[in-house]
């Protein structure tokens, strides 16, 4: 056994403790951690990559943003609301660790069958479980999507990032340096809750799952406020050397992890831990994943500042061990020593290289041809039927539930492709987006990652954002499956592909394995979160169409397919076909010139065309506003109606240009040397497509709109 | 003119305030802890949005007990200014400064949305540079902002004109679909008998630069200076 071999001895109950959560998948990233290495991280302004608490770019004046995408999908399929809210938790001391404060948050959400029961019940309880605990907290969450297949009806998907700003000098990290400073424990006090939470998200579920919910931890949204407050101004008083969240794996983690990172070691008492019950063995104490706590080195000598500051927050602040020359990790209880393990033991879990293999069906279900289906009677009415689809519906009953203003910095909410917030102090603005659509990963790992990477970062083009650094999620099943890994190992490759091309660094993110239950696992998703940045923060737009008469231009490709689409799932309930091509130099050229576009304020509307294709994206345009705005759009003619409304392609861009402009804005395309076109103009009550002279669409605003915004609430209010 | 912004453990809303009041009207402004009894040199006291001491028992409730809290009829009995938004109102209404309480939404929801509010009386220092029927637009963020009163109360609030906003339609239309949390008489803001206290659950602090898309709730802080200017302790810079 391994660790008999590093200990030279049968390790004690404690050690074994230690060793079974900081080994365990969600810790140690045993399975990911050869393919994870592929993913390009530097960047010129990239502060912090991989390996801390969060990543961190420069944005310029000073100034850095600290962000991080996590999942939260085993504690809420056990218990949604806590579940869910102790994500968000999670996610915000991630980046309070840093010394940014959070600014927002955005969840990507997916959810099984909404015809079951049990899918509106746990979606009730995710989102009011996110709303309670980031309203509380007081972050705004600015944005998001919900997404819906039948694969995710035993495993639902909560991955929650946050995105905080702080000074480019004020970054802390999580080491534990210098020979004999003082190790504070601070925050709310240790429980017997969340233990074996780690371990617990490193398994699949069976029909038994709902027994495992003692290891689902409890938040507590007003003792992380205090926290973030106590943490900032102790960090600003210039006596924190180093601090670590209590995340997963609690005490056991931060004590290993801090040292290992230094060269150094820990000495820690566990008697003196705050606790709220009384008993607890030093297994209990390690492996607790009570929230809302924090390792914390200080400054020797300093020890008063760091008591006052906690104490004025009503905070814990108590000295539990100090830094030694290590190497090893001592842990004592009640005079005993309990466990005493070279940290580096701990840090270096066995990397596992396990076979890949394609998935069996996979061939059969990319031979299938979308084209061989009937094309629609009734093309408004597939229109309507793909609006009311709960994947592209509306979701403001989710949002409307969650602060999206608290530190008065949004200047464009939840609704359109990309949240916009200012930097106060600066000109400069944040573009923010998350995306990922698990068919094309499932259909084509490589080119589907690839596509979500492209997505996220458009979506932040189309806002007038310059992308600046990818977080990635990345929900899977069990890897010990070869055809799982197979898609893992894709899927990294695809974002790997995506982001050299664009010159994105991913600079964090979080792998989810084992979202499994009784052998069923999710489709493969990993979501993508950009962060861009606008020179000037009011130089932005939104998706929606502004006025009459404004031209309609279709940026970039036109190769576009049925194959993974929205339009095939929703008429068909299939899943199957081939992805359109991704020609990721032409997507680097699409998101730069709409960019350059929104930029120097030439376009009024600018919106990606994502699920739901052409027709989709203008229905947006027309509905998505505050008063609809109808359109009329005549279409090249094409061999087949439905997929030229409905197929979907990456690189498309729907812009609306004001007549006046019109020139300037064709100037400025053919010096990108885009290929691109007028395709139509706003106005009327009415939308409109027509094919070759023949009309395809001719829908009424207020119909769609009804589709549209009752699409999803009908399910869940 | 002199502010003060109250910070309770679990307020949020207290450097947006603290913003608008220093960058966007440029008066002075200071934070005040809720350990602090002293406010002397202060003109008016914002009470912000957030959890204040988490919300636990009841929304505000622990808070209205706060030593801050408790010197407050006092500040007010010598003239000094209260404003309670949000979370701030629900202090307010706890600590008996102002009648009636705040109740869970009636959808059983938070709610973070854009309201209008109609004007209903332009007799208070904080809305006297406003019109009665006037629409203000700015954004409520609440899960417990469903006013109440007992019937006399409600004929006091009504009779001495202390409501003095009203969650309205676009037009200014009192509707049903215009009251977000099932207020009371579509009740957003009422102010004590002397005028000197108000309290809203809506954000004017989210309201105030255009450049968040409205900026109507600078009309209460233009009221507010407008009111001392009058009085003569003050000139605007």
């Amino acid at each position: 056994m391994r660790i008999v071999e590093r200990l030279g001895r049968r390790p004690t109950y404690a050690e074994l403790g230690l060793f079974s959560a900081l080994w365990s998948e969600h810790c140690a990233y045993k399975h990911s951690r050869v393919f994870l290495r592929r993913l390009p991280q530097a960047g010129p302004a990239v502060l912090q990559g991989p390996g801390e608490n969060a990543g961190a770019i420069d944005i310029g004046d000073g100034w850095a943003v600290v962000f991080k995408i996590e999942s939260h999908n085993h504690p809420s399929f056990i218990e949604p609301f806590q579940g869910a809210a102790t994500g968000v938790g999670g996610i915000l001391r991630d980046i309070f660790t840093m010394g940014a404060r959070p600014i927002a948050l955005l969840d990507s959400l997916r959810f099984g069958d909404l015809a079951d029961p049990k899918t509106r019940r746990l979606i009730q309880g995710v989102v009011s479980g996110i709303s309670w605990y980031g309203n509380c907290f007081g972050c705004p969450t600015v944005g998001g999507e919900i997404a819906f297949a039948p694969e995710y009806t035993g495993n639902p998907l909560v991955n929650v990032m946050c995105v905080g700003l702080v000074r480019v000098d004020g970054i802390f990290r999580a080491r534990a340096e210098g020979l004999g400073n003082p190790v504070f424990y601070v925050g709310n006090k240790t429980g017997r809750d969340g233990i074996h939470g780690a371990t617990m998200a490193s398994a699949a579920f069976d029909e038994r799952a709902e027994e495992r919910r003692p290891t689902v931890q409890v938040g507590d949204p007003f003792t992380e406020k205090l926290l973030l407050e106590a943490c900032l101004e102790a960090m600003a008083s210039g006596a924190v050397v180093g601090i670590q969240d209590m995340g997963a794996a609690g005490l056991a983690c931060c004590t290993s992890e801090m040292p290992a990172r230094s060269d150094t070691g820990m000495e820690i008492d566990l008697a003196r831990v705050p606790r709220r019950e009384t008993g607890m063995s030093a297994y209990e104490i390690l492996l607790s994943e009570s929230q809302e706590r924090m390792l914390l080195v200080a400054e020797e000598g300093r020890e008063a500042e760091i008591r006052r500051i906690f104490a004025k927050w009503d905070l814990d602040a108590v000295q539990i061990g100090r830094v030694t020359a290590g190497p090893d990790l001592v842990v004592r209880l009640d005079g005993a020593e309990v466990a005493r393990v070279p940290v580096d033991a701990l840090s270096a879990a066995p990397v596992y290289e396990r076979p890949t293999a394609a998935p069996p069906w996979l061939a059969r279900q990319r031979a299938v041809d979308p084209l061989a289906f009937s094309e629609p009677a009734d093309a408004t009415e597939a229109l309507e039927a793909l609006l009311a689809s709960p994947t592209i519906a509306s979701k403001a009953w989710a949002f409307r539930q969650y602060d999206q203003q608290v530190g008065i910095n949004t200047l464009v909410a939840p609704g359109s492709d990309a949240a916009v917030l200012r930097v106060k102090g600066t000109r400069r603005g944040l573009a923010l987006a998350t995306d990922g659509n698990a068919r094309y990963v499932a259909l084509d790992p490589r080119r589907g990652a690839a596509m979500a990477v492209a997505e996220a970062a458009r979506n932040v083009s189309c806002a007038g954002g310059r992308p600046l650094g990818v977080t990635d999620c990345l929900n899977f099943g069990s890897p010990e499956r070869p055809e799982i890994l197979w898609q893992f190992a894709g899927a990294i490759e695809g974002i790997a592909d995506a982001c050299r091309a664009l010159e994105l660094p991913v600079v964090g993110g979080n792998v989810s394995f084992y979202n499994e239950t009784s052998g069923q696992a999710i489709l493969p998703t990993p979501v993508i979160g950009v962060v861009g940045v606008l020179d000037e923060a009011e130089r932005y737009a939104t998706q929606w169409f502004k006025g009459d008469g404004h031209r309609i231009a279709l940026l970039g490709g036109t190769a576009v397919s049925l194959g993974g689409s929205e339009y095939l799932w929703i008429r068909h309930g299939v899943l199957g076909g081939e992805l359109a091509p991704l020609d990721l130099e032409l997507e680097g050229r699409v998101q730069a010139a709409a960019r350059a576009a929104v930029q120097i304020g030439l376009v009024s509307a600018c919106h990606d065309c994502a699920e739901g294709g052409l027709a989709v994206a203008l229905a947006e345009g027309c509905i998505s506003g505050p008063s609809p705005i109808g359109c009329t759009v005549t279409l090249a003619e094409s061999r087949r109606a439905d997929l030229a409304l409905f197929g979907e392609g990456p690189s498309r861009i729907v812009v609306t240009v004001e007549t006046e402009r019109a020139s300037a804005f064709e100037a400025l395309m053919a010096e990108w040397s885009l290929p691109w076109c007028w395709i139509g103009q706003t106005g009327g009550a009415r939308m409109i497509i027509e094919m070759g002279g023949r009309p395809l669409v001719n829908a009424d605003l207020d119909r769609l709109r009804t589709a549209w915004r009752t699409g999803f609430e009908r399910h869940v209010g | 003119m002199n502010f003060g912004v109250a910070v309770f453990p679990g307020t949020w809303s207290d450097a947006d305030f603290c913003h608008v009041i220093a960058e966007v009207v440029h008066q002075p402004v200071r934070y005040v802890w809720h350990r602090e009894s002293d406010l002397r040199g202060l003109d008016c006291v914002i009470l912000p949005g957030g959890f204040a001491y988490g919300d636990y028992l009841r929304a505000g409730a622990v808070a209205a007990r706060s030593p801050l809290v408790r010197v407050l009829p006092e500040f007010v009995a010598e003239g000094g200014l209260v404003l309670g938004s949000c979370n701030g109102f629900q202090i307010l209404c706890e600590a008996g400064l102002l009648p009636g309480v705040l109740m869970r939404n009636e959808c059983l929801q938070y709610r973070c949305q854009t309201v209008h509010l109609r004007v209903e009386s332009a007799d208070t220092v904080f809305t006297r540079a406003l019109r009665e029927g006037q629409v203000l637009t700015m954004p409520i963020s609440h899960g417990e902002g469903k006013y109440h009163a007992d019937p006399r109360t409600l004929a006091r609030l009504q009779n001495g004109k202390q409501i003095v906003f009203r969650y309205a339609t676009a037009h200014g239309r009192l509707e049903p679909e215009a009251n977000p949390n099932g207020s009371l008489d579509a009740i957003a803001g009422v102010v004590n008998e002397a005028g000197t206290v108000l309290g809203m659950m809506p954000h004017p602090e989210r309201a105030a630069e255009m450049i968040l898309g409205g900026a109507d709730g600078l009309l209460i802080f233009h009221s507010l200076l407008g009111h001392l200017v009058e009085e003569g302790t003050f000139v605007q810079r």
